[in-house]
């Protein structure tokens, strides 16, 4: 075996400039696809943080329904105490779940006592919401940055109503809800902060004190109409929204139905298409590796048989078993893909490297300072695609050594 | 004792729709540790029976017997094994393996066609070297030696796995008067010490009086009987 590894070696050296470009296509290619793995997924990475650090949470835990009609905030689908409790119980038992925070939302009128306009309401435990959404803090711009995130009595302010509206930290406002009842209250607040969008230029979520949503709503009980929850690891998702999914499902309405829903950021947030985009856009990046890999190696192998015609029938007429030589030839293919693997992941984790080093940065979104990507790949990643690119040569150098397995001797060394 | 013996041997190539008789029904038998000859005009059918004998190729009738074993008879595979394991190959082109040096073009069937132990091959391999007048060069590759020095490799490439039989299609046709002279005495010196039989094909007259049996073909038949010979040590069998 290694004398086959030996030959295999020294005709790929033989024909050195025609290895060389093989292998620096199939490096390439590996560079090409490490590169796009590691990059968009730092970015989907950041991207997904920013929707559930500053927002979502990863998980959310609803009333049966309340998602589907989540754009009028319906008062009437929020969850009683004893339902919330038992959701609670089942959060505190769970190792996996950092934080949640419970929240009362609602849509109301706010007024600066000249101009009106809606506003998007969450009633929320300061020190809760800004445990499961720690960028919430980040959000915060103008004048104050210290002291608590939230006092009650205060109201942080979205940013496109308080510039619309010329509103500044300290100022008295006032906000106008429906009730479950249909009467109508207020309640006057003092402008606690003013905070970013998390969802775009236009978005319009206001917070204030849950206690203080409860009063303007003039709620007898401490209901919630969602918790949403923070877990340690982000990639525990799947697992953990199924574990959750199961134990909630034994909360159960009158009927004996199930009545919670659990979701996942993913399936409230529209950037789960994107990721989904990125995702399909490796694919169709590795499937063109592969392609690569198959046409060069194919290619080259098939010269390799043609050229050694004559070869091939001398060790055939002194007896090489077929196998043998479908096993050199084989290993000239292995070989390849090897050399051309090692070459591709070598260069591709030195520039990832170098990307940590020279931090890459970008701006997005309404965020006042630029993310850096912080490009990784993961070693389930790189075995994955150096394997994928070492069967994939050796698939293509089948046919080839195949067919020089098969030739005829006499034809073979008489071909010229 | 007899090594080879043809009884009726025809071949007919089939070429689409043409038939070409290349051998037309030959009888002959050849001893063990004899040095013979084919010789013929172009044409005459020696490629065509010595790829029968050497197993490269079927009979289309007639019986062929090789150390007492009906080669007609054998499959692709089993053939490719009796080739391996009795008879060694002398090419016109030398077909030493390009990437391989000397010392292994001699180890290639040692190990890719039988399973010698590094340490008999070594022995093997030097007392080849010695016997072709190859020692010392051992580390070149076939590019850097001249054509009479391949076919000196190629003949201990031949012997390595200790073949009773080595056949030898025109294995000085390549070589000028003089190298060839000594490559087909280096054969011959080789039956001597190993009792090989040697088979070779030539059209050179003086190359073919070296032989001790001469079969002389003619359009597909041994013709005639052989030319006379100084001091023939093997009768003819034909
Ligand atoms: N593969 C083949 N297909 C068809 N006809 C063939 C084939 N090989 C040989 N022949 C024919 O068979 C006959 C004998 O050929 P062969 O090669 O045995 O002759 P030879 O004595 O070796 O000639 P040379 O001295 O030129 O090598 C010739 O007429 C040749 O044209
Ligand atoms: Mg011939």
């Amino acid at each position: 075996m290694l004398k086959v590894l030996k030959i295999a070696a020294r005709n790929l050296a033989r024909f050195g400039r025609r290895t060389l470009l093989t292998s620096v296509l199939i490096t390439l290619g590996i560079v090409a696809v490490l590169l796009f793995v590691a990059t968009t997924g730092s970015f989907k990475t950041i991207m997904i943080g920013q929707f559930t650090d500053s927002m979502l949470g990863h998980l959310q835990v609803h009333r049966k329904g309340y998602v589907a009609s989540i754009d009028s905030l319906p008062l009437n689908l929020n969850m009683p105490p004893a339902m919330v409790a038992k959701v609670e119980d089942a959060l505190k038992g769970n190792s996996a779940v950092e934080a949640w925070s419970p929240r009362v939302k609602f849509g109301a009128m706010f007024s600066n006592f000249t101009e009106t306009t809606s506003v998007r309401v969450n009633g929320v435990d300061p020190a809760k919401e800004a445990a499961t959404t720690p960028l919430l803090p980040g959000r915060l711009v103008g004048e104050r940055k210290s002291g608590p995130l939230l006092r009650p009595g205060e109201i942080l302010v979205p940013e496109v109503i308080a510039r619309g509206l010329k509103v500044k930290v300290g100022d008295t406002v006032v906000l106008v809800a429906t009730n479950l009842d249909g009467s109508v209250n207020g309640k006057t607040l003092v402008v606690g902060g003013i905070v970013q969008s998390a969802t775009g230029p236009s978005g319009k979520d206001a917070y204030v004190d849950i206690e203080d949503a409860r009063t303007l709503l003039r709620m007898k009980d401490a209901q919630v109409s969602e918790i949403a929850v923070r877990l340690k690891d982000p990639a525990q998702l799947d697992k953990e929204y199924a574990q959750l999914g199961r134990e909630l499902s034994g909360v159960t309405n009158k009927e004996g139905k199930p009545a919670l829903e659990v979701h996942t950021w993913a399936d409230l947030s529209p950037f789960s298409s994107i990721v989904r985009m990125i995702d399909l856009l490796a694919v169709f990046i590795k499937v063109m590796l592969v392609s690569i890999v198959l046409i060069s190696v194919m290619n080259v192998m098939m010269m390799a048989v043609y050229e050694r015609i004559r070869e091939i029938g001398t060790i055939s007429a002194i007896g090489t078993p077929p196998r043998r030589i479908l096993s050199l030839f084989l290993t000239e293919g292995l070989l390849l893909g090897v050399g051309g693997a090692a070459l591709g992941t070598a260069i591709s984790l030195v520039v990832i490297y170098a990307l940590n080093i020279w931090k890459l940065s970008l701006k997005f979104g309404m965020q006042s300072s630029p993310v850096t990507l912080s490009p990784a790949v993961s070693v389930a990643d790189v075995a994955t695609i150096a394997g994928l690119v070492i069967v994939m040569s050796v698939l293509a150098s089948l046919q080839p050594a195949w067919k020089a397995s098969r030739m005829d001797p006499v034809r073979a060394l008489g071909h010229v | 004792m007899v090594l080879i013996r043809a009884e009726g041997l025809v071949k007919t190539y089939r070429a689409g729709e043409v038939e070409v008789p290349a051998v037309k029904g030959v009888d002959f038998a050849i001893d063990s540790k004899s040095f013979v000859a084919f010789v013929g005009p172009s044409g005459s059918g020696k490629t065509t029976l010595l790829n029968m004998i050497g197993c490269l190729d079927r009979s289309t009738a007639g019986k062929l017997t090789v150390m007492d074993t009906d080669v007609g008879k054998l499959d692709r595979r089993a053939a490719a094994d009796f080739r391996g394991r009795h008879i060694g190959f002398v090419f016109q082109d030398f077909n030493l393996i390009p990437v391989l040096t000397v010392y292994e073009n001699i180890e290639y069937p040692l190990i890719m066609v039988q399973d010698w132990p590094e340490s008999k091959r070594r022995e093997q391999i030097a007392r080849l070297l010695e016997a072709v007048g190859m020692s010392g060069q051992e580390k070149k590759r076939p590019d850097q030696i001249s054509g009479g020095q391949k076919q000196r490799v190629a003949v201990a490439r031949a012997l390595a796995t200790n073949a009773q039989l080595v056949l030898a299609d025109e294995p000085t046709a390549n070589l000028d008067h003089d190298t060839a002279y000594r490559i087909i005495e280096l054969m011959k010196k080789m039956r001597d010490e190993l009792g090989t039989t040697f088979i070779f094909s030539t059209h050179d007259p003086k190359i073919m009086s070296e032989a001790e049996v001469i079969f002389q073909l003619e359009d597909g038949r041994i013709h005639r009987q052989p030319l006379p010979q100084p001091q023939p040590k093997v009768a003819l069998h034909a």
